[in-house]
């Protein structure tokens, strides 16, 4: 078991062991699936691969920019590369090469960012990513996956295999309960509601379902109905949609493990534009993370745990 | 030379810092053991030897500087910084990546003084150190820079670039250490992706090198005194060393990167080091 994992045990759902067991999957598919690596295999589970396909794996040491653009010469020779590394190296580290090389001539690449959010707690604001989501959500052509738990990983990293152009995959570092309801089916763009209610609506991405769904039956013990709703791409995202499942509602809250400015929070204040549906947001606040000696104690320093998505909701129905 | 009595109190330091690494990485927690480990004796001497700094004024204008490019072994100079008296090492052994302690997963110099850049982000520290050697020469001090490179995070393209321009500039205050500890995270960097002739071309790229023993006091020692007397280019020390060099069980052993300790290995490692 790799040094990497932070002492974690790693659960079959975890996001990181069902992206690479995807992988290998696809790579026996189809053989133009290939994978590179900038050193962290043994934490992004690529190494599934290289154990399999060792081929078609390319471990191109600890150099992250060279690794992004090296992929996008792999597309050009007709490829569908996956390159994997930590979200804050593989967003912020290889920006320029993932705009330049890669985006604006719509390559087919998938850059997988590993370890998001807060989610390398240990190691602090260095190794956490806050920004990726806005960042990434800013280059054009780019697709932002953000998938809630391991079984949505699988039909993320599907879906991107399967679409011509360049995607960012967003995973958990840790162990992820699986909520993801399969019979809705997967669809790039589409919220899925993860649990209906009437009273409030709750928009998450990446991991905050798992809050908001333990926040909602709490707040169902109040009397308060809260609606779930899952964001499994940030980009593409249907308004219409996002709308459509805040209609009624006494107010909306968004929570997300990333930064206030430029995810999932602005996006949904911008989309209910002129609604007068009040919007109250949960978000890292402009600031960067530190260490922790878990994700859920930073989670809860930073206010994006439960019991806070539990007080918006509160605030939500009471707002006029 | 060093005289017999200054070797043995480097040796004596770099126990004391391999102490502190293990006791601050404590068990069952994540903690950058080896790459710490195989910097101990260079950063003794540098910390207790080498370096003009002063515990008591972090800030001195006329301190030389430490850098660790590899800033995930931050507890190695953590430990030197609590060996010398930055901050009180008994309030805060236990205090590694805590949520609010000034000991982060990875130098925070805006949380610890001692620290003089932020890094973990590899490939960036040598540009900072060659920015931060170029501007006290601008001032005219003669404060040396000295930043600690990772044999792995040399695959970063950034580096080369900022190698390039520590000659272009003729920074002779600068001297790059490269841990040349042979292992990555993932493996034998000999494995997984290969650097090829270190010093042919650190010397293509303008520099001085030496190559020593890194557990040598004395050969580290005479190679930073040495590095005084070179004008008009930057030095590069390659360093031999192990990985976990001291804790017997880790020697070598590529899971000691970030890896856990049992509460027996933790016991053994500090009886063995209390030798
Ligand atoms: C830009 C960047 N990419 C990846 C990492 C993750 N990482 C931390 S340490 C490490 C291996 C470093 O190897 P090396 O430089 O040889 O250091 P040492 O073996 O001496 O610890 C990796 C890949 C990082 N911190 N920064």
């Amino acid at each position: 078991m790799s040094s990497r994992n932070g002492g974690l045990k790693l659960g079959t759902h975890n996001q990181r062991v069902e992206y690479g067991k995807k992988l290998v999957e696809l790579g026996g598919k189809n053989a133009d699936i290939v994978v590179l690596e900038a050193d962290l295999g043994k934490s992004t589970m690529s190494s599934l691969f290289e154990e399999a396909f060792p081929d078609r794996y390319f471990e191109m040491g600890i150099a992250e920019q060279n690794m992004t653009s090296f992929a996008g010469g792999l597309a050009l020779a007709g490829k569908i590369p996956f390159t994997n590394t930590f979200a804050v190296f593989a967003s912020g580290r290889a920006y320029d090469q993932i705009r330049q090389s890669i985006a604006t001539a719509k390559l087919n690449v998938k850059v997988v960012g590993s370890s998001s959010g807060m989610s390398d707690f240990g190691d602090g604001a260095t190794h956490q990513s806050i920004d990726d989501v806005a960042i990434m959500s800013a280059v054009p052509n780019m697709t932002v996956f953000t998938p809630c738990d391991g079984i949505e990983t699988g039909l993320a990293v599907e879906a991107a295999a399967a679409l011509d152009g360049p995607c960012y995959i967003r995973l958990c570092r840790n162990d992820l309960e699986d909520i993801y309801p399969v019979q809705a089916g997967y669809r790039i763009g589409e919220p899925v509601a993860l649990r209906e209610g009437v009273d409030v609506a709750v928009y998450t991405h990446g991991i905050m379902a798992h809050a908001a769904l333990a926040a909602a039956q709490m707040a169902q013990e109040e009397g308060i109905s809260a609606a779930v709703i899952h964001i499994p791409t940030i980009k593409p995202l249907r308004e219409d949609l996002v709308r459509k499942l805040a209609e009624g509602k006494k107010g909306v809250v968004v929570c997300e493990e990333a930064s206030i400015q430029g995810g999932l929070n602005m996006l949904v204040s911008y989309i209910l534009r002129g609604t007068g549906i009040p919007v109250e947001s949960m978000a890292v606040m402009d600031v960067f993370g530190q260490s922790g000696s878990s994700h859920q104690e930073l989670l809860a320093y930073y206010e994006l745990d439960a019991e806070s998505v539990l007080k918006k909701i509160r605030k939500a129905v009471v707002l006029p | 030379m060093l005289e017999a009595v200054e070797k043995q109190r480097l040796e004596e330091m770099a126990k004391e810092i391999r102490k502190d690494i293990v006791t601050m990485i404590g068990v069952g927690k994540a903690g950058h053991l080896g790459g710490s480990c195989s910097l101990a004796d260079i950063v003794s001497v540098l910390y207790f030897y080498k370096m003009n700094h002063d515990p008591s004024d972090p800030k001195k204008k006329e301190r030389d500087r430490f850098l660790l490019s590899k800033g995930h072994a931050a507890i190695v100079q953590y430990a030197a910084l609590m060996e010398s008296g930055y901050f009180d090492k008994e309030e805060s052994i236990h205090t590694l990546k805590k949520l609010g302690s000034h000991l982060q997963g990875h130098p925070d110099m805006r949380k610890l003084a001692g620290i003089e850049a932020n890094t973990g982000s590899l490939g960036q520290g040598v540009s900072l150190a060659a920015g931060l050697a170029a501007g006290l020469k601008l001032d005219g001090l003669e404060s040396k820079v000295y930043v600690a490179v990772g044999d792995g995070e040399l695959a970063e393209g950034q580096i080369w670039e900022a190698f390039m321009a520590a000659s272009n500039f003729e920074l002779d205050n600068l001297r790059v250490i490269i841990d040349r500890n042979g292992l990555q995270a993932t493996g034998k960097t000999a494995d997984r992706f290969r650097i090829g002739d270190l010093e042919g071309k650190m010397k293509a790229f303008g520099f001085e090198v030496t190559v020593v023993d890194g557990h040598d006091v004395e050969a580290v020692a005479q190679a930073l005194d040495q590095a005084d007397t070179v004008k008009k280019k930057p030095v590069c020390i390659i360093a031999d060393t192990v990985k976990g060099k001291g804790i017997p069980f880790a020697e070598g052993i590529a899971s000691f990167h970030n890896g856990t300790l049992t509460q027996e290995q933790y016991d053994e490692a500090l009886r063995v080091l209390a030798g």
